[in-house]
Parts: structure tokens; sequence; C-alpha cells
């Protein structure tokens, strides 16, 4: 049994951060593994050491330029078997990729990989389209479930049976027929550490780069409707009172406040 | 131009976004003086287009087929509809069913679908704006298409409240008979011991605590407080409190009359479970963070200092973490 993960470098942005063009400034961007992600990397190793799942082999798949490999290397560290990147000039010159392009290229590998089970992040943290997984899976012409929060495989009859988590606390009772996309809540599981002789033996995990001509695309799967023309900071809605000045000081303001409200007595 | 939206019920009541859907897509519907026609799929179809029937909707499609929601029932009813009236746009919730079937209706139709919208100018094409980067910024698309698809963010625009008189039309779609994905029922979660929607005060902790040993600072300030303990979702999916602390989309609203954010940036489903709070009051070192756009009163600080001082005001006293 193969399980495909889509795993995603995000973009995370400092506390303080400036905008140059329709992006945010390189200066202020970290990478890291979607956190997404990070839960379905170990949904997928956690179903591969399970008890008679000896022949479970874990892909993961990423779009991104050659600074992703650090985590993609963090993913093969946590467990996953071997790696692929999709990346090429034309896609590092694109204003941005919309969703039927990240589908088109997850699904040109997918195609090739042929897994019995993908599994994605419910959202990338950067983005937040939420949508990649089940685009995806439509493209493939295979079952889906989106916003899974539990997990239990039956490889054997062909069935998932998933928990999707409603809102407002409610818990949907889903059974999805394999192969299935399935895109991975946060909780549904506790993502390891690498360890660091996982850190060691990822470096000696197969981490194959392919381009567009590689997957049977070309350029003009970057060709969208969708334009980017703006990116700016929100103005504030509210007009929340800061309290200025020292520890000290701001606790004593806030102190005050609750006393006046009579939220204390004290 | 045209637009479809489709409606949301679960367990035989209809969501509140569905309403809102019918004042976005009349908006959207106006800028070019175009009909609005709201389909609902499955459940008490009659009941469902009686709340539908809204100022500004012009037909109301009912698809008579099975109770819940299916994403394969609803895919292909809202395939087939939607080529059978060919509107401009298709507007549906940015609700975690929404993302269950619209995906994969824009896929079918090759119609580009934007995401999470909470605000559109609309004329010649549509201009939409939506938040990335948990928030901290905002971005607006062009989207050069005749046909697209767009989910709405929740509770962003008004329910549609006066009466209409919407025709009522039952479509018949065809949909699969063999379905690969089975809806077996619903749980409900996060019950237990504490209530955190019955509080008056809650002091809630979000990822900036770091890590679970930093937890009885917290819990230090809510018991001198004499406050409940609630939190962001990151630490109930750590283990670090249990699911019914929780507040946001897929935790609990709660409405108290004051509310502490301590070390949350407050995304946007966090925000669903807590803009209703009397007075929001958020301790965080980042000025940007997208809590202040909705707090009341703000300490830009690291609660690490904050918090000790604020125990030792009430005459606590803080735990060494
Ligand atoms: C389908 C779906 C459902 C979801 N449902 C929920 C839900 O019900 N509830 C929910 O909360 N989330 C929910 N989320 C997750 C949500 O998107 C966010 O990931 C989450 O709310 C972030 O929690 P946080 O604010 O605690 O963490 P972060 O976003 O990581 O924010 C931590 C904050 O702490 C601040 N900070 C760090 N250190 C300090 C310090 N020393 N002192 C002061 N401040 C500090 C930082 O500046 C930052 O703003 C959901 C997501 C999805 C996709």
């Amino acid at each position: 049994m193969k399980i495909l993960v889509t795993v995603k470098e995000v973009a995370e942005v400092d506390d303080e951060f400036s905008i140059s063009g329709l992006d945010i400034d390189e200066s202020s961007l970290e990478y890291d593994l979607n956190e997404w992600d990070d839960y379905a990397v170990e949904e997928a190793v956690q179903l591969s050491e399970a008890d008679g799942h000896d022949d479970v082999e874990v892909v993961t798949v990423t779009v991104g330029p050659e600074r992703a490999e650090e985590t993609v290397r963090m993913a093969l560290a946590k467990g996953a078997d071997r790696a692929v990147r999709v990346w090429d000039d034309a896609l590092e010159e694109a204003q941005f990729l919309d969703l039927d392009a990240k589908a088109e290229l997850l699904a040109a590998v997918a195609e090739e990989e042929e897994p019995d089970l993908v599994l994605s992040g419910v959202q990338a943290a950067d983005d937040a389209n939420g949508a990649t997984g089940v685009a995806l899976a439509e493209r493939l012409g295979v079952e889906w479930a989106a916003v899974v929060n539990s997990l239990e495989l039956d490889a054997d009859a062909g069935v998932a049976s998933v928990r999707r988590e409603l809102e407002g606390g409610v818990e949907e009772l889903t059974d999805v027929e394999l192969p299935a996309v399935l895109t991975i809540q946060t909780g549904i599981n506790e993502p390891r550490y690498a360890s660091l002789r996982g850190i060691r033996q990822a470096q000696r995990k197969p981490l194959e780069v392919y381009d567009l001509e590689d997957v049977g695309l070309d350029e003009s799967v970057v060709d969208s409707p969708v334009e980017r023309t703006d990116m700016y900071e929100p103005e504030s809605e509210g007009d929340a009172t800061v309290w200025e000045g020292s520890s000290e000081d701001t606790a004593e303001e806030l102190a005050d406040f609750l006393r006046d409200k009579g939220v204390v007595d004290a | 131009m045209s637009v479809l939206a489709v409606a949301e019920h679960r367990r035989g009541e209809l969501r509140d976004v569905s309403l809102e859907l019918i004042t976005a897509g009349r908006r959207l519907a106006d800028a070019t003086g175009g009909d609005l026609d709201v389909v609902v799929v499955g459940g008490d179809v009659d009941a469902f287009a009686d709340r539908l029937d809204r100022e500004g909707v012009d037909t109301i499609y009912t698809v008579d087929e099975g109770e819940e929601f299916n994403h394969e029932v609803y895919a292909d009813a809202v395939e087939q509809l939607h080529a059978e009236l060919e509107p401009t746009a298709l507007v549906a919730p940015n609700s975690v069913n929404g993302l269950d079937y619209v995906p994969a209706v824009a896929e079918r139709l090759g119609v580009p679908l934007i995401t999470d919208v909470i605000d559109f100018e609309a004329g010649d094409g549509i201009e939409v704006t939506r938040e990335q980067y948990g928030g901290k910024v905002e971005t607006t698309y062009d989207v050069d298409a005749d046909q697209y698809a767009v989910t709405v963010r929740p509770a962003e625009w008004p329910k549609a409240e006066a009466a209409g008189d919407a025709a009522v039309e039952p479509f018949d779609a065809d949909v699969g008979g063999d379905l690969g994905t089975t809806v077996n029922g619903f749980e409900e979660v996060g019950g237990g011991d504490v209530d955190i929607t019955e509080a008056d005060v809650l002091v809630s902790v979000g990822r900036g605590i770091e890590e679970e040993d930093n937890i009885p600072l917290i819990e230090e300030l809510a018991d001198t407080l004499g406050a409940t303990l609630s939190s962001s979702r990151p630490i109930v999916d750590n283990g670090w409190l249990p699911k019914n602390r929780q507040v946001g989309q897929s935790g609990k609203v709660v409405t108290p009359d004051v509310y502490i954010a301590i070390g949350i940036s407050g995304a946007v489903q966090h925000v669903a479970g807590m803009k209703g709070a009397d007075t929001i009051i958020a301790i965080n070192t980042d000025p940007s963070a997208p809590i202040y756009d909705i707090a009341d009163y703000g300490i830009v600080d690291d609660l690490f200092d904050v918090v000790p001082e604020l125990i030792e005001e009430f005459g606590g006293e803080a735990p060494d973490v």
C-alpha cells in the first residue's frame, strides 16, 4: 500500500513586517512545514508503523523551490520513505499558483505514483485556501473527505472510516472508499519531533526533483484567470485602547479596569 | 449576470450562513442587475425554501435528495443546475461542508474558485478580497472569467431578513446511485464538567504560552479573578486542556462579559467563537496580531511579564514557570 502526503513549505510572517509590491518582503518571512501537513505526515507514518502494515510506503510530494527541501527533509526525518519535489522556472516566474495549478501539478505526480490514499492538510497556514485536497481528488476521479480528525483504515475492505470535524463540536462519521484523498485536521494525532537518527537517515532517503516536462505538463499550467492586484495591512476596524508602559503599569491599568467593571472585588 | 447561491443546512436546521449568502449574492447580482437564484439540496426542502424566501431572491430550486449533506449528491446537483442556469457566479458558504464539495464542483465546471472571500467589487468581472498569512494582510484578486465560484466567509454579511416572493421550483437532479462516501451519523463532542459558555469572565490561553508546564500561570490568573479558563485550538490539539475548553468555530461560541485573550493571535476560526463577548482584552507581543482588530483593550507585551504582575495586583502568587 502506498500513501502520498502533500507537503507544503509555508511562509510565516514576523511581528514587524513590510510589504513590497504584491507580497510580504522576503526579509520578513520565515519558512516552516505547514502545521496541517505535519499532522498528515504523522498520520501516514503511524499507519505505516501499525501492526500488519509493514508494506506501507509513505511518499511526500511538494510543489516548491529548492529552499523547500529543508521542509521535505524534515518530513523524511519524521518517517516518510521518500520524497518528490516539483519545480520549474515557469512556476518560479508565476505571480502565484492558483488552486487549479496546484491540483494539476499534484495530480500529475499522483497519477505517476498511484497511491491508495492521499493525505493533505486541511489548509496551508499562509494562503488558507482550504481547497487543494478536494480539487485534487476530483481531478484524480477518486473519493475524498475534507477536515478529517480521526481515521481508521481497513485496507483489506478498501475503506477509510473517518470523522469529519464540522462546526460547533459536531463530528460527522463517514465511510470513504479507497482510493481517496483525505484532508487532515490538526489534533488528529501528536506529531513527533524528528530524532537525530531520523535526521541523519533523512539525508540518505531519495528525494526526486521533477520539472514540468518530467511530470508531463507544460508552462500553460500557470496560466490563470485570477490575478493578485493588491496586498495591504488591513485598517484596524476596532479602536482598541492600548495600555502603555512597563508590565507593572499595564497590569495595574488592567487590574483597575477589572475592578471598575466589577469583575473582581479585591 | 446571474448568481446561484447554495444554501446549507444540518440536522434539520437551515444554517445562518444561508441567509448571509442571500445578502452577498443579491449584492453581487445587483452590480449588473441580474437574477439571484438559490438552491437547497436535501432535507425538508419545502420548509427550507420557505425560510430562504427573502427579498431579492428570484427562484429557489429544491433538490429533494437525501436528508443530510453528502458531497457527491451536492456536487452532482449543483453541477447539473449550474449547467442549466449558466450563472456568472456560484456562491457557497466557506464552511466545513462548503469546502467538502465546492472545490470539486469548480474543478468539474472548469471555473476558477476563490475561497474565504470577505468582500468583493463586482462590475465587469469581479475583484475579491481575502485574508492571508493568518489575517495579517488582506489581498485582492481580479477574476477575469465569464463564470467563477466563490465561497464567502460566514458572519461577514448580514442575514437577509425581509420576506420575499420567490418562485419555488423542484429541480430533478440525476445524482449518482453508487455513492463512494457514506455518512453514518453525527456525534457531539466537547461535553464534560465545565461549560465555558456559562462563564461571565473567561481567561483564555493560546499558543503564546509555549509549553504545557506554563499553563498553571494562566490557571492561577483565572483562579485569582474567579474566572473560567478557556483556550484556543492548539492548546486542545496538544492535549494541554480538554476539548470542552476550546473557543471557536469547531469549539464553543462564548459571549462572556469579559474575555481576556492571552497569547492568542485572533485567527478567524477563533474569533468566530468569541467576537460576541462584551469586552475583549488582548495580551499579545505582536501589535499586528488580528486579535487587536476586535479587542477593546490591549497590552502589547510579553505575557510572562504581564500575567505575574496581574496576579500580584489581586494579591495572588504567580507560580514559577
Ligand atoms: C477548519 C478549522 C477549524 C478551526 N477551529 C478552531 C477553533 O475552534 N478555535 C481556535 O482557536 N482555532 C481554530 N482553528 C485554528 C486557527 O486557524 C488557528 O490556527 C488557531 O486559532 C491559532 O491559535 P493561537 O492564536 O493560540 O496560536 P497562534 O496563531 O500561533 O498565535 C499565538 C500568538 O501568541 C503571541 N505570543 C507568542 N508569545 C507570546 C508571549 N510571550 N506573550 C504574549 N503573546 C505571545 C503571538 O504573537 C501570536 O499572536 C481552526 C482551523 C481550521 C482550519
